[in-house]
């Protein structure tokens, strides 16, 4: 019987299975920020060890950061506190760090990607649940907690049962309007937020050979938000592409080499998943959530669900709770309604070609009155680029505030928040209770979706402005 | 981590699905560089009115005195979202030795099993059974043995736990420990890996 993807590369990193337990995986990048790995740091420091292969380490400061004003300090104390011990344990055990300041800088997922540090093949974690992003170069990549960050210090390994495999095809040709971020709510909609726990999700087929990285990216970030442990897409040359001349892609034979050993990555067509999901692309709209789990999605000119439609009881109350928080009627709709704030950023979303849609549809438009747009790009480079091709004048025109790197309204740890009762329409990958800060209404879209609303001042079907 | 072997509590009802990990700590509560001290912020948001300490929400099961206990029995998907450690961290500060539910979050329950707070499985219909109790009811749940039971009823369920965490459990071991331990075995590894 073939192999899976999955397999292939989870095969290639175990350095030992324990009878009736988990498996000692090897660990080829581990990602780190403030936010998760203070505790990990003085845990090893107690034991008295060193890192392990402090090499394999990357860091990076992005939860907490403010978004303007960076090369001041940073005004809340207990942030700056959390940032300057990642400086300081960086330091001590040999850590590299791109810090604020640094032309690295920026949220964990994107500078893994943009500095080539994420190649096919590799197995990658992080202190942070969206660490399935890297997925989409063919990696193993998943979330862990602060004792695992832990154990990748002491011994550049994790112990962890493996998982089971689902595949979710997905072909045909996106209607326009739609882009992947409106793939992963669908299907986040579709088998509920707890739908692929206990899998590991490989997502094929025509419509996601055809993405660009940075769309795979968006897929592959938004898994964790279905249960699963991470989502991966066979690397091709789109991928290649993507990571060759990186700062750290392997250069000269090395390329050749890596490149021979990237090629045999993908699922023998033998193969066998635990479970397999197929999807229609032409049937997928432009998609918004309701509700207060990314499983609370619909088309956003659809009704949000009758509460008599619900068989299950459990599911019935979750949702009229959802519906009470985000002040919102069961079987009404969205469109049309008003909204106070757009956020465009996170890992989900702010990468270069997200903030070129932005660009794209808003050109020559103004923002409402009544909304505020935030645009937050993912790393410095990015940053960068946007001045470099001139999108910068489209939004400052377009009255959009651009701000610096940073995690920022995804979560309230920074700055950045939406105050309680207030609706903004985001691109980030939740829309939990208080999560845009205590009280905040999100309704998670994509970019094209945010941007439509920041000119309408409303929920609104983006086909409508690009007819 | 400390040893857990078995618990005989009464226990505090929440039965609410997809219970994020947001809500039992959420972000702002964060900052800290410890361990410590994040149960008093356990679900805070639903916990208090308007962020306010001095306005405890007389509907939320942790403000109600007639709920008390080591165990909290939640409805399913437990523990979803982010990997924060910090929530297995809160409830274990708040004094839960033991989540109930009939289906947990991955990252949760693993972060849950590192820290010696144990994610108990059961079925839907065990669950809904034990919402119905009256909450002064004990329940009991042994490690050993795998099972979880209504000490009024006797009635009992076997949940799943693996074998190598059960020892960890039992015996308060952890995986760092383990890991160091197999440091030759890992090197070996990285020299033929190249």
């Amino acid at each position: 019987m073939g192999k899976t993807l999955f397999d292939k590369i989870w095969d290639a990193h175990v350095v030992e299975k324990i009878e009736d337990g988990p498996s000692v995986l090897y660990i080829d990048r581990h990602f780190i920020h403030e936010v998760t790995s203070p505790q990990a740091f003085k845990g090893i420091e107690k034991r008295g060890l060193s890192l392990f292969r402090p090499k394999q380490t990357i860091a990076t400061a992005d939860h907490n950061v403010p978004t303007l004003n960076q090369h001041l300090p940073i005004k809340d104390q207990l942030s700056k506190m959390q940032v300057d011990q990642l400086i300081e344990n960086c330091e001590k055990h040999g850590v590299e760090l791109y810090g604020l300041g640094h032309p690295y800088q920026g949220i964990v997922h994107v500078i893994g990607p943009e500095l080539g540090m994420t190649q096919p093949g590799m197995t990658i974690v992080c202190g942070d649940s969206h660490t399935s992003t890297h997925g989409a170069f063919g990696t193993i990549a998943f979330g862990i907690g602060t004792s695992e960050v832990e154990m990748v210090f002491a011994s550049q390994c994790v112990l962890q049962t493996k998982p089971k495999t689902m595949r979710i095809n997905i072909e045909g040709t996106l209607q326009p309007g739609v882009v992947s971020k409106d793939i992963i709510l669908y299907i986040i909609a579709k088998i509920s937020a707890s739908g692929a726990t206990g899998y590991f999700v490989e997502y094929a087929g025509s419509t996601i050979r055809s993405l660009s990285m940075e769309s795979r990216m968006t897929i592959c970030n938004m898994s964790i938000e279905m249960g699963a442990r991470g989502g991966m897409i066979a690397p091709d040359q789109v991928t290649y592409d993507y990571v060759k001349g990186r700062v750290y892609a392997p250069k000269g034979n090395a390329w050749e080499q890596k490149l021979s050993e990237w090629k045999e990555l993908y699922s023998d067509s033998d193969a066998v998943f635990d479970a397999e999901l197929h999807i229609d692309a032409s049937e997928i709209e432009p998609m918004i959530t309701y509700g207060t789990n990314p499983g609370l999605g619909i088309p956003v000119k659809a009704q949000i669900p009758l509460l008599e439609s619900i068989a299950s009881e459990g599911e019935r109350k979750n949702i009229e709770q959802a519906l009470r928080y985000m002040d919102l009627q069961s079987g009404a709709s969205l469109l049309g309604m008003p909204i106070q704030h757009v956020f465009i950023g996170s890992c989900t979303n702010s990468r270069i070609e997200d903030l070129r849609l932005v660009a794209n549809l808003v050109k020559g438009r103004k923002k409402h009155d009544s909304v505020k747009v935030m645009i937050v790009p993912g790393s410095q480079q990015v940053a960068k680029q946007v001045h470099a091709e001139g999108l910068d004048k489209i939004f400052t025109e377009a009255g959009f505030q651009i701000r610096q790197a940073g995690c920022s309204a995804c979560l309230g740890m920074n700055e950045d928040k939406v105050p309680a009762g207030e609706y903004c329409i985001s691109t980030s990958n939740r829309n939990f209770e208080g999560r845009q800060g205590a009280g905040a209404r999100t309704l998670l879209a994509s970019p094209l979706t945010a941007a439509a609303a920041a000119i309408t001042g409303v929920v609104t079907d983006v086909r409508e402005l690009i007819k | 981590m400390q040893a857990l072997k078995e618990i005989h509590s009464p226990f505090v009802p929440l039965p609410v699905e997809n219970v994020d990990t947001d809500q039992i700590i959420p972000a702002r509560f964060l900052k800290a560089t410890t361990r410590d001290g994040f149960g008093k912020n356990l679900f805070r948001d639903w916990r208090y009115e308007n962020d306010d300490e001095t306005k405890p929400k007389a509907d939320f099961v942790l403000n109600q005195s007639k709920f008390s206990g080591s165990i909290l029995v939640a409805g399913k998907n437990f523990g979803c979202g982010s990997s924060r450690e910090h929530a297995a961290w809160a409830l274990l500060d708040y004094g839960f030795k033991a989540v109930v539910s009939s289906f947990f979050a991955d990252i949760f329950k693993n972060n849950a099993l590192n820290n010696g707070v144990l994610p108990v499985i059961v079925s839907e219909g065990f669950l809904q059974k034990i919402f119905s109790l009256e909450p002064a009811e004990a329940l009991q749940i042994d490690v050993a043995a795998q099972t979880i039971t209504i000490e009024k009823t006797g009635e009992k369920e076997s949940f799943e736990l693996n074998p190598y965490k059960k020892t960890c459990l039992l015996n308060g071991y952890d995986d760092i420990d383990f890991l160091i331990s197999r440091k030759e075995v890992i090197e070996q590894f990285e020299t033929a890996k190249g």
